[in-house]
């Protein structure tokens, strides 16, 4: 995973609320089995809209998305991350997320920011016009060029993470004994665990 | 640690502790797996990158059900016969190696027990109470139903549990959603959740843990309870649990993985303890009567927007928050319905049953109730069938259930996600309707442009007969 710190420039000025998994990248795109080219999908239904924010050359590249609460709802598609991913995005700002969706952004280094409403409200504002949004994780703050400033909170081992671009599976790892010990004991106290194989 | 009441949630998250950091973050132990062929495929790729290996096998259980087509999978002769979609076929051909490369046990595409990943696990006696369970998939939810801490996870997680056989993971809030009193005449489990999902909206489950009690949701049988747990994900929940009882333990009792003998006996004991002590305390608690619980349906493009079949189309305008009021008026407008129209009168082209809501047997009986000496009405142009797993498929023919279904015009598949999500052939046209027993009714779930109506599969008999969203309690003896 690539560290994050600092994201800045402009931002999609999405603000649409409950914005589920199969918006940010329908179905079909699904059968993929790589990770790479989600991108072209991302959003689709919204792209068939005319003037969507996301063909606007305005907002090209953005490498924030500004949306309303509920973010990444609906399906634990990974494929929801990795298309904002290969469309550049590194930040999400929105209200709340779906747990799920903000799980699976920040393994895949793209950070989600939760501010109130009006929060999100001024910083739409902000991003229509074009204008830059800053975000600095080291001291958890978005920025404008409008001495705008908004603080947010993060769960300090994914801040950790995210800036030192930790792989979580070599940190699992490193517990390796300790999962090996849970196991031993496990199968003394609930044998009944491992499943019986079919007859 | 057993002197403070615990919530059955709790109880089970504090079995699964393997070591906690100084933040609260736990690694969790996880005793189930199950994986599917749509969000494995790049888990796999990132275990052979790193060269690692698949740590429990034996507790990982592979099944392919997103797209495969439905329609017949072995020609006469008995050889199966090819997915004419280049990119699914290679999807099932990624997941058959990644399978046995990593020697994980699997269920083949034309074995009797393939079907909906949410199906297999609890019918193959897999799923258990008291366990922790994940899967590449949102309705993992379902296998609460039994009693399990079960949610879905991504790909990245997926991957993280094939190389440790653990989650890292924070404790959850919990929510008791209690559903007191008898349900009436004609309302089923799949109209209790919608109800749920209506009460506390799309998001308000969030950072919780659900669990369903009262004695509605004791009196459901296991199937109806996956079904509850199954949607609570649309709530917002991960996971919505529910203790496991007599019903419970006589519904797994001797299915293939299940423990048996001894084992058995001291699985019964250990799921004994698991129910909420007397004492604990919910963080949140929202309650539903029976009484105010009718034949449901949705309206919108959100689980929430639930309405009694009895109802009419709501006025975006009386909705009190402004992003609601505009979601309202986006998703009529998307719907093709008009503020104050009877649902009744909504009339409907397609007919689905199916998906890991409502696809087990008790479903398929439910909808065959329905519409034994029945036709379809002409105006539905589509409607299928889809057992969840083949083993369904054989118990509902050994019923006679396929005849019904047949005789009154509708198609009997493969098992299989189909029209649940629109990735495998077995799509809704654009701007068509359709009454369909899945769990969501997000835009363009079903296909591009369709429109969904969620119901259960009584409804979505009754739909299939008048031709319309039909109040099932008229057509019922
Ligand atoms: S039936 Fe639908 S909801 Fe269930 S696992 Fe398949 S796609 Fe997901």
């Amino acid at each position: 995973m690539n560290p994050v710190t600092i994201i800045e420039g402009c931002a999609y000025p999405f603000g649409r609320k409950n914005v589920d998994t199969d918006v940010i990248i329908p179905a079909e795109w699904l059968k993929t089995t790589t990770r790479a080219g989600l991108g072209k999908g991302a959003f689709e239904v919204v792209r068939n809209e005319p003037g969507n924010v996301f063909d606007d050359p305005k907002f090209a590249d953005a490498p924030v998305l500004i949306a309303g609460d509920n973010f990444g709802c609906g399906s634990s598609r990974e494929h929801a991350a990795w298309a904002l991913d290969d469309m550049g995005v590194k930040a999400v700002i929105a209200p709340s997320f779906s747990d799920i969706f903000s799980g699976n952004a920040y393994k895949n280094g793209i950070l989600t920011v939760v501010l109130p409403q009006a929060a999100i409200d001024r910083l739409m504002e902000v991003a229509g016009r074009g204008d830059p949004i800053h975000i600095n994780l080291e001291h958890q703050s978005v920025t404008t060029r409008f001495q705008d400033r908004f603080s947010f909170k993060i769960d300090p081992f994914r801040k950790s993470c995210l800036i030192n671009g930790t792989d979580e599976i070599g940190l699992t790892l490193a517990s390796a004994t300790a999962i090996g010990n849970y196991e031993a004991r496990t199968a003394t106290v609930r044998p009944w665990l491992k499943p019986e194989i079919a007859a | 640690m057993a002197t403070k009441p615990r919530t059955l949630y709790e109880k089970i998250w504090d079995d699964h502790v393997v070591d906690r950091r100084s933040d609260g973050t736990c690694i969790v132990y996880i005793d189930r797996h199950l994986v599917h062929e749509v969000t494995s495929p790049q888990a796999f790729e990132g275990l052979r990158r790193e060269g690692r290996k698949v740590r429990r096998p034996d507790l990982t259980l592979a099944v392919p059900d997103h797209n495969l087509p439905t329609t017949p999978r072995l020609d006469a002769a008995g050889n199966r016969l090819p997915i004419a979609d280049q990119q699914s076929a290679q999807q099932l051909a990624a997941l058959e190696a990644n399978v046995s490369a990593f020697g994980v046990p699997y269920i083949e595409a034309t074995a009797k027990q393939q079907g909906i990943v949410h199906v297999v696990g609890p019918e193959q006696g897999f799923s258990l109470p008291g366990t922790t369970i994940v899967c590449g998939d949102s309705h993992t939810a379902s296998h609460g139903g039994l009693g399990a801490l079960a949610f879905g996870i991504g790909t990245s997680e997926v991957e993280h549990v094939l190389a440790t056989q653990t989650l890292q993971l924070a404790p959850s809030r919990t929510m008791e959603v209690r559903v007191e009193g008898t349900l009436g005449f004609g309302v089923s489990a799949k109209d209790v959740v919608l109800a749920v999902i209506g009460k506390i909206g799309a998001a308000g489950g969030t950072g919780y843990v659900i669990e369903f009690t009262g004695s509605v949701i004791r009196d459901l049988s296991v199937e109806g309870r996956l079904t509850v747990s199954n949607m609570a994900i649309e709530g917002g929940a991960r996971s919505g649990l529910i203790a496991p009882d007599e019903t419970t333990f006589a519904y797994l009792k001797g299915r293939p993985m299940a423990p048996r003998g001894p084992d058995w006996d001291a699985a019964v004991a250990y799921w004994r303890t698991l129910p909420t002590d007397a004492g604990a305390s919910y963080d949140k608690t929202v309650v539903l009567d029976a009484a105010d619980i009718g034949p449901n349906v949705t309206w919108g493009t959100s689980p929430e927007d639930v309405v009694a079949i009895t109802g009419v189309v709501p006025d975006p305008a009386s909705f009190a928050d402004p992003g609601k009021r505009e979601a309202a008026a986006k998703s009529l407008a998307y719907m093709g319905l008009i503020p104050g129209m009877r649902m009744e009168d909504v009339a409907i082209e397609n007919i689905f049953i199916g998906s890991c809501t409502n696809s087990r047997i008790e479903d398929l009986r439910a909808a065959a109730a329905v519409l034994k000496g029945r036709h379809k009405a002409e105006n539905v142009k589509w409607a299928i069938v889809v057992p969840g797993s083949g083993l369904v498929k054989v118990q509902a023919e050994a019923e006679g259930l396929d005849r019904i279904f047949i005789d009154s015009g509708l198609e009997w598949r493969e098992p299989g996600c189909s029209a649940c999500l629109g990735m495998n052939p077995d799509k809704v046209p654009s701007g068509e309707r359709c009454a369909s027993t899945s769990n969501r009714n997000f835009v363009g779930r079903q296909g591009p442009g369709a429109r969904t109506h969620l119901l259960s599969p009584a409804m979505a008999a009754a739909a299939a007969v008048t031709g319309r969203l039909t109040d099932v309690r008229t057509l019922m003896g």
